[in-house]
């Protein structure tokens, strides 16, 4: 075989692997707000975060705005802290509200904001003070059956 | 008394095994830094790593390609199957990406390096050692080190990541032609589904890096196999057997080691 066939095929090959890469980074992972581009970090503390996780979506209105970058208990105030990175190019007024919310009946967990009214926005480094925790399911029904034994015991 | 003979025969025949394991692992290591510290020649005169390039990586372009689609198609028909009795088959995407990016995709291309092209770079080095090509060039003041082996551990030490993200895509696209061409997954969830839980970094370079130091495994395992192997046709074809056998399970522990580190690493 002369050089320049093998360099061709060589080449064939090599191209074919960076394309491989490409697809795999642009098309299949997607480069998402919280993993690559300018983004500004927010905390929230929630009494009870169900099943959340780090790089679980941050959503408003059902747009992914930015991720949960880390999940941690406060031990001072007995409270779940949890930091999100939103795309910069997503900015929110100081008195938004965050929310835990599930997707779906058996989804995952996501942190939904709900915008409030405040003229001042949002900066890096800020806490959201109003915070509504996860439901979680047990309570919901532990909850059920007291009201129904409530309801029985006075008819 | 011969039962006492046959029982310490025993622990003698386990501890000569360990021995020799452990000398051998060591002679491997010790081998390996041998090759980097002559790889300069091979880095210089790129045109010697360029063959090594084509007859590892461009030759192994279509089992790994064809592989790589099969396994994701099937990937794609049994993931299906499970995940529409919950209802939830937009997830397909996700299953086969993650699956192949994550594991599937280094792993088995890594297998699939070794037995292709881990075999013949021992086959080659052992055979030039037999007919004494090897002592030829020694004899001639040329290191057979830097000229024939740095270029073939480089040669496959490069390849292999490429391979594995080939195998990896080709997979997707295999799952993406049986889940929504073939079984009427939605297109537009099976993507968008399957972009928010990739995540290039911990998922799409974790693979990289996988397939990387499974590179450099087989390239060790094939060329330090094929340069100790005995200068015999039966020394050649058991050095063989022992690359393929050897990189393989290599490969395999390499992989749990990595997988440990980095869930515990990056955690999920």
């Amino acid at each position: 075989m002369n050089k320049r066939a093998l360099e061709f095929w060589v080449g064939v090959f090599v191209l074919c692997g960076f394309a491989a890469l490409l697809f795999l980074a642009l098309k299949v992972g997607d480069l998402n707000p919280g993993g690559a581009g300018e983004s500004y970090r927010v905390s929230a503390r929630f009494s009870n975060i169900g099943s959340l996780k780090a790089r679980a979506p941050v959503r408003a209105a059902g747009v992914t705005v930015g991720r949960v970058v880390d999940v941690d208990f406060d031990p001072v105030r007995y409270q779940a802290t949890v930091s999100m990175a939103i795309a910069a190019q997503y900015r929110f007024p100081t008195d938004t509200s965050a929310s835990i919310l599930t997707s779906g009946v058996l989804g995952e967990n996501y942190v939904g904001l709900d915008a409030g009214g405040e003229d001042s926005l949002l900066a890096d480094g800020d806490t959201l003070t109003i915070t509504q925790s996860a439901i979680v399911l047990e309570h919901v029904i532990g909850q059920f059956f007291y009201d129904k034994a409530q309801e029985g015991a006075n008819p | 008394m011969a039962e006492q003979n046959s029982g310490a025969g025993l622990v003698v025949g386990i501890g000569g095994w360990t021995v020799a394991a452990v000398r051998r692992t060591g002679a491997a290591t010790i081998f390996m830094l041998r090759v980097l510290a002559a790889s300069g020649v091979s880095l210089r005169r790129v045109r010697l790593t360029l063959r090594e390039i084509y007859f590892a990586g461009t030759l192994s372009l279509v089992i790994i390609m064809v592989s790589g689609l099969f396994v994701g198609m099937v990937l794609g028909m049994q993931g299906y199957e499970t995940l529409q009795t919950y209802g939830s088959e937009e997830k397909l995407g996700v299953l086969v990406a993650l699956s192949l990016v994550r594991e599937l995709g280094p792993v088995v291309a890594a297998l699939l390096f070794a037995s292709r092209a881990g075999s013949a770079i021992t086959a080659e080095i052992g055979l030039m050692k037999a007919t004494d090509q090897l002592a030829a060039m020694e004899m001639m003041a040329v290191d057979p080190v830097a000229r024939v082996v740095a270029p073939r551990f480089w040669g496959a030490v490069l390849s292999m990541p490429l391979l594995a993200a080939l195998f990896s895509s080709l997979g997707i696209l295999g799952a993406y032609l049986v889940g929504v061409s073939l079984l009427g997954v939605d297109e537009g969830a099976f993507w968008s589904q399957m972009q928010a839980a990739v995540d290039v970094r911990q998922d799409v370079l974790n693979g990289v890096v996988k397939s990387i130091v499974f590179g450099i495994g087989i390239a060790t395992v094939a060329t330090f196999e094929g340069f100790d192997a005995p200068p015999t046709a039966e020394g050649v074809s058991r050095a063989t057997t022992r690359t393929v056998v050897h990189s393989s399970l290599l490969i395999l522990a390499l992989d749990l080691v990595l997988t440990g580190f980095m869930l515990q690493i990056w955690g999920h």
